[in-house]
């Protein structure tokens, strides 16, 4: 606040400030089109930019569970994660949890009336601490220990029109419905959404013959950066000497999506730059000109006693200022035009108000005022050079 | 040509006690037995394709410290070139030129600017002020070059005009709403903004009616009065009054 007020008084006391605005005014049109230039410019850059990374959130964040994951699942001709694998996985260091997961695939029935619902969905055996650091409940609540409640994925709950306190049907055995999650999307760990969740002695009854191992085990990393160490880890220890486990971090897919996204954005932005380019030789142009048509000032203002340095602020004040005011207006056009895009055509705006979209505007609006710059800097490296006398003559 | 509204002969003395003061930071470096400006066998040679023109061919003289000069020649005589070598705007192409007893040959860009800025205040026949300024801020011009501080430069800048004898009205009022008399008093007060101990005037007079012209002249006599060196240059030898000393200049050289 202080500063804003201290910099706005240095401005309107500021000659040089004042005869850049002055000189941007006396051409008017010539000013505006290089403005518009910029503008272009600036939108084209960030629009481009907003473009390529909301695609890349739209894509990621499809995928539910990218991140501190690692799945361990068993190798090519095993047919289990062993109970002696999983304590070996527990002696590694930097794991936040470990969760054996067993499943089966399954088509369960639903009867209303007269009508039997169908589908197929996965059942499975996690145990009721681990499954709520998974998963979310959009209402009722977790199964009890023992008991032959269970817990149904989204998809599950909304194909067969489910309701808490219904009962399914596996292979004769009914299961009361006592809470429906959150839809999660797609996932690598579990399946959540056609998922059937429910307790361990239940699963148990229904597969009696699957109690050798599970099917796969979720370990939580504490920290994302040391995902690939224990990833290492847990493959040195389980499979010395053969390969009996495979281990895939949930963030290669990050990584690779990231590195696509990144191309894409940055040929986006190339396109953008192009304008941008464009822009900067109608500045350099309009300050050439101006600069020609203000050679006789310039010999005035060396004669009273400019330095070379004077006169190179001044024209470089008159491009900041040109480049400062376009790019702002580039960038409020930007964000305004991509919000009614997106309002219009997706109906959700949330992926231009993200950090890394208003780095993309941000992106824009200094290489808009960078190109200001730079077409300016020629021109006013020229006017400083002028001899005063010749300057002074100059009709 | 325009007649001047004001008639400036009234109350002139006041004025004299704010520009008496002019150029004391060049007399610190100068003591009076030096004179504040010379020249040493000057040469300006123009080479057009073949030809050479000895704009100025071998010019030496000097000139004391608060002298009132005219230089005198026919169109043509190299007047200006000699004006423009003394106020630091062109370089001969040999001899010497000393401002202030400093030799401009050994000068770089910085320091030429700086003899501009503080030790020369020049006036152009054709008034050379900057077109979308207003009276105030073209005066204000050489004291932003000079690092002056808005308010001071602004309250100098009035009392400039003032000095020059310019209507307060016209202040804020750009060139093109001027006379030209009004408008050699605003350049009158741009040349004394940074207080120079030397003012230099190329033809002030030659785009101004006789009385307005005499007006002007009479101004630069008050302001040689109050200790300023002035050296006039014109064709016009009805300037020669208000002269002290009269250099007079043919085909680049001095005649007498
Ligand atoms: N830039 C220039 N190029 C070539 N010749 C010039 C140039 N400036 C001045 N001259 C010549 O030098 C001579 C002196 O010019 P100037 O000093 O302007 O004369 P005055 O001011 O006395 O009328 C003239 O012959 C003029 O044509
Ligand atoms: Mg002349």
């Amino acid at each position: 606040m202080k500063l804003t007020k201290k910099l706005s008084a240095i401005l309107s006391n500021n000659m040089y400030a004042e005869l850049a605005k002055r000189n941007l005014k006396r051409q008017s049109v010539r000013t505006v089109l290089a403005a518009i230039g910029i503008i272009i410019g600036v939108i084209a850059i960030s629009s481009m930019g907003i473009l390529g990374n909301s695609l890349k959130l739209s894509v990621t964040e499809s995928f539910a569970d990218i991140g501190d994951k690692l799945i361990v699942s068993p190798a090519l001709g095993e047919d289990y994660i062993t109970d002696k694998q999983v304590d070996q996985i527990r002696k590694v260091s930097n794991i936040e949890s470990i969760i054996p997961v067993s499943t089966s695939g399954e088509v369960i029935e639903y009867r209303e009336g007269g009508t039997t619902y169908q589908s197929y969905v996965s059942v499975y055996d996690i145990e009721k601490e681990d499954l709520e650091k998974l998963v979310e409940l959009e209402d009722g609540r977790f199964f009890k220990p023992g008991s032959t409640d269970c817990v149904v994925g989204y998809s599950v709950a909304d194909n067969m029109e489910l309701t808490l306190g219904q009962k399914i049907e596996i292979d004769d055995t009914k299961l009361r419905v006592v809470g429906i999650l959150k839809e999660r999307g797609m996932g690598f760990d579990i399946s959540t959404d056609s998922g059937v969740f429910t307790s361990s002695e239940m699963y148990n009854k229904l597969y009696p013959d699957e109690d050798e191992g599970y099917d796969e085990v979720i370990v939580i990393v504490k920290d994302l950066d040391e995902i690939d160490a224990v990833s290492d880890e847990i493959e040195e220890r389980i499979n010395k000497k053969d390969e009996l486990v495979t281990v895939f971090a949930t963030n290669m897919i990050t990584d690779s999506l990231d590195d696509v996204f990144r191309s894409i954005s940055l040929f986006l932005m190339g396109i953008g730059s192009i304008s941008l380019l464009v822009a900067g030789v109608s500045i350099l142009n309009v300050m050439l000109m101006s600069t020609m048509e203000r050679t006789k000032e310039i010999g005035i203002m060396k004669a009273v006693g400019a330095s070379r340095k004077d006169i190179l602020k001044m024209f470089l004040l008159e491009a900041l200022f040109l480049g400062v005011l376009a790019s702002t207006a580039g960038a409020i056009l930007t964000i305004g035009g991509s919000y009614l895009v997106m309002e219009l055509l997706v109906k959700n705006t949330s992926y231009l108000f993200t950090i890394s979209s208003m780095l993309y505007v941000a992106e824009g609006f200094f290489f808009g005022i960078a190109t200001s710059l730079v077409g300016g800097m020629y021109p006013a490296w020229k006017a400083s050079r002028m001899k005063p006398l010749d300057a002074l003559r100059y009709e | 040509m325009q007649q001047e509204k004001s008639s400036p002969d009234t109350a002139r003395k006041k004025r004299i006690a704010l520009s008496a003061n002019s150029g004391k930071k060049a007399q610190k470096a100068n003591h009076s037995t030096h004179p504040i400006v010379q020249l040493q066998n000057v040469k300006r040679i123009y080479t057009l394709g073949e030809n050479k023109i000895y704009a100025l061919n071998g010019v030496s003289f000097a000139i004391k410290k608060g002298d009132f000069v005219t230089i005198m020649g026919s169109s043509g005589s190299g007047k200006s070139t000699l004006l423009n070598m003394i106020g630091c705007l062109d370089l001969p192409s040999s001899g010497k030129v000393k401002v202030n007893n400093v030799d401009l040959s050994k000068l770089d860009d910085d320091g030429l600017t700086a003899i501009r800025r503080n030790n020369i205040g020049f006036i152009f026949q054709q008034f050379n002020l900057i077109p979308t300024l207003t009276a105030l801020e073209n005066v204000e011009i050489p004291m932003i070059f000079n690092g002056e501080s808005p308010a001071r430069r602004r309250k100098k800048a009035l009392a400039m005009l003032k000095n020059a004898d310019l209507p307060l009205e016209y202040a804020n009022h750009k060139p093109n709403e001027m006379s030209g008399g009004q408008q050699q008093r605003v350049a009158i007060a741009r040349a004394l903004a940074n207080n120079p101990p030397i003012l230099l005037a190329d033809e002030p007079t030659g785009n101004l009616d006789t009385k307005t012209g005499h007006n002007i002249m009479e101004l630069l006599k008050e302001l040689n009065a109050a200790g300023t060196t002035v050296i006039v240059v014109t064709h016009d030898p009805k300037l020669e009054e208000y002269a002290h000393t009269t250099i007079r200049i043919q085909d680049g050289e001095i005649i007498e």
